[in-house]
């Protein structure tokens, strides 16, 4: 037996939590390509701010420590994008199979790097 | 608080607060990064987007910073009729001053002698971007997000501000469809100052109510 | 006289707006903010009917109770109607 009173694990607000950390970083550039594809996305109808919202949410509490913003921003994008029909898992394996093989950092992987 | 780089042209490679972007490079190619650009490829083929208008969302973020805040607050500082249209509707005013919000829905809150505002989004991770730029790091944190609704004044002495208590604080939490910024109020002794340099004294923290401006 | 309303005391599964924190706390509608989008659709990419939209104000002793910092201290958020009850002029 198991219950659990319906609080969501993003829903922070009110909780004990350490000092704020103070420390930033400039975003790199493929930080700036998921930002940008997630307003263009959202321009073009594709899915919502709502959308990538609701998948930053699902992928639970794990991937909010585990993974950086961006990282899960690009995860919550492709998610809705899947759902959107706008391309296929099959076609997103195959093409992420193709980057891996262009080289071994992001510069390298770009399809004119 | 970054430097204005309106100026300025922005290269690749360049953030706007005009350090190096983080290197690309300097790791080797991760899963998630696989993920982006095969993402967009896959877009620009399919005709849903073309490289020149991810190249101008980027160009267009970049451009947006603290600076055009300040450049806002300073406006209403000097100008009574800009302010009171700024607090009718801060969109409009900010529009009104040549700034590209998109549709951003833009409240501004005022500092006053006996009121401080605080704004925070605890859901997620809502922030005036498209006046301010992205927010900072901390902004986005599990320690901010929880505690600034419930001990907002000891996040705020974590930030070096310690609210007197005749002072009363008003959080914002940002749940739904509107963005705040803090219209913070204009130091003493800033008389006869020209608006560039009251803009010089409003730092991107004043205006998320976690500082005040710098004094002259 | 400020309308006052209680945030319902509601725990769905999916994508709210509603914090958790202020569920069946009492408030004061600061303003209307006019209808928007319900973001309870829209997340699920479904077609969203439009909903009204408050900014709700409460104070730090409704919500946090003895555990509040300093209790006359407000807190602002964005409610939509339909996470809302009026209470009327004879309300508790």
């Amino acid at each position: 037996m198991s219950d659990w009173d319906g609080r969501r694990w993003h829903d922070m607000g009110g909780q004990d939590a350490g000092p704020v950390p103070m420390d930033g970083h400039d975003f790199a550039l493929w930080e700036k390509r998921v930002d940008a594809l997630m307003v263009l996305c959202g321009q073009k109808g594709l899915f919502t701010v709502d959308g990538l919202r609701r998948a930053l949410e699902d992928m639970g509490e794990d991937a909010f420590e585990k993974y950086s913003y961006y990282e899960r921003w690009i995860a919550a994008v492709n998610q809705n994008l899947i759902e959107a029909g706008a391309y296929s898992l099959e076609e997103l394996a195959a093409r992420m199979d193709e980057v891996a093989r262009r080289g071994p950092t992001y510069g390298e992987a770009q399809r004119d790097g | 608080m970054p430097h204005d780089h309106h100026d300025h042209f922005h290269h690749e490679g360049m953030s706007p607060s005009g350090h190096p972007y983080r290197a690309d490079d300097d790791a080797p190619l991760s899963y998630w990064q696989r993920m982006e650009i095969a993402v967009r490829e896959l877009l620009v083929e399919k005709g849903n987007l073309t490289p020149a208008e991810i190249a101008a969302q980027i160009e267009a973020m970049d451009a947006r910073s603290p600076a055009n805040g300040a450049a806002v607050v300073a406006r209403a500082w000097s100008d009574a009729a800009f302010k009171a249209r700024l607090l009718e509707d801060a969109s409009e005013a900010s529009r009104e001053m040549g700034f590209d919000i998109g549709p951003l829905h833009l409240i501004a809150v005022e500092n006053t002698q006996d009121t401080h505002n605080l704004i925070v989004c605890t859901l997620c991770s809502c922030y005036p971007r498209n006046l301010l730029g992205l927010p900072p790091d901390w902004y986005k944190t599990r320690a901010y997000r929880s505690r600034a609704v419930r001990e907002p004044r000891s996040v705020l002495r974590e930030f070096g501000l310690d609210l007197p208590d005749h002072v009363t604080l008003r959080v914002h939490d940002s749940t739904a469809d509107m963005r705040y910024i803090v219209l913070p109020a204009r130091p003493a002794g800033t008389d006869g100052m020209t608006e560039a340099e009251l803009a010089a004294l409003v730092t991107r923290d004043s205006m998320i109510g976690t500082g005040l401006p710098r004094q002259p | 006289m400020a309308e006052r309303v209680r945030v319902k005391p509601l725990s769905p599964p999916g994508h709210v707006r509603a914090p958790w924190y202020l569920r069946g706390k009492e408030g004061v509608i600061e303003r209307p903010l006019g209808a928007f989008a319900n973001p309870e659709q829209l997340a699920y990419g479904l077609p969203a009917e439009k909903k009204p939209l408050y900014r709700v104000r409460f104070t730090m002793a409704e919500v946090w109770g003895d555990r509040a910092e300093t209790p006359d201290d407000t807190l602002d958020a964005e409610l939509y109607g339909h996470w809302l009850e009026r209470l009327g002029a004879h309300a508790p």
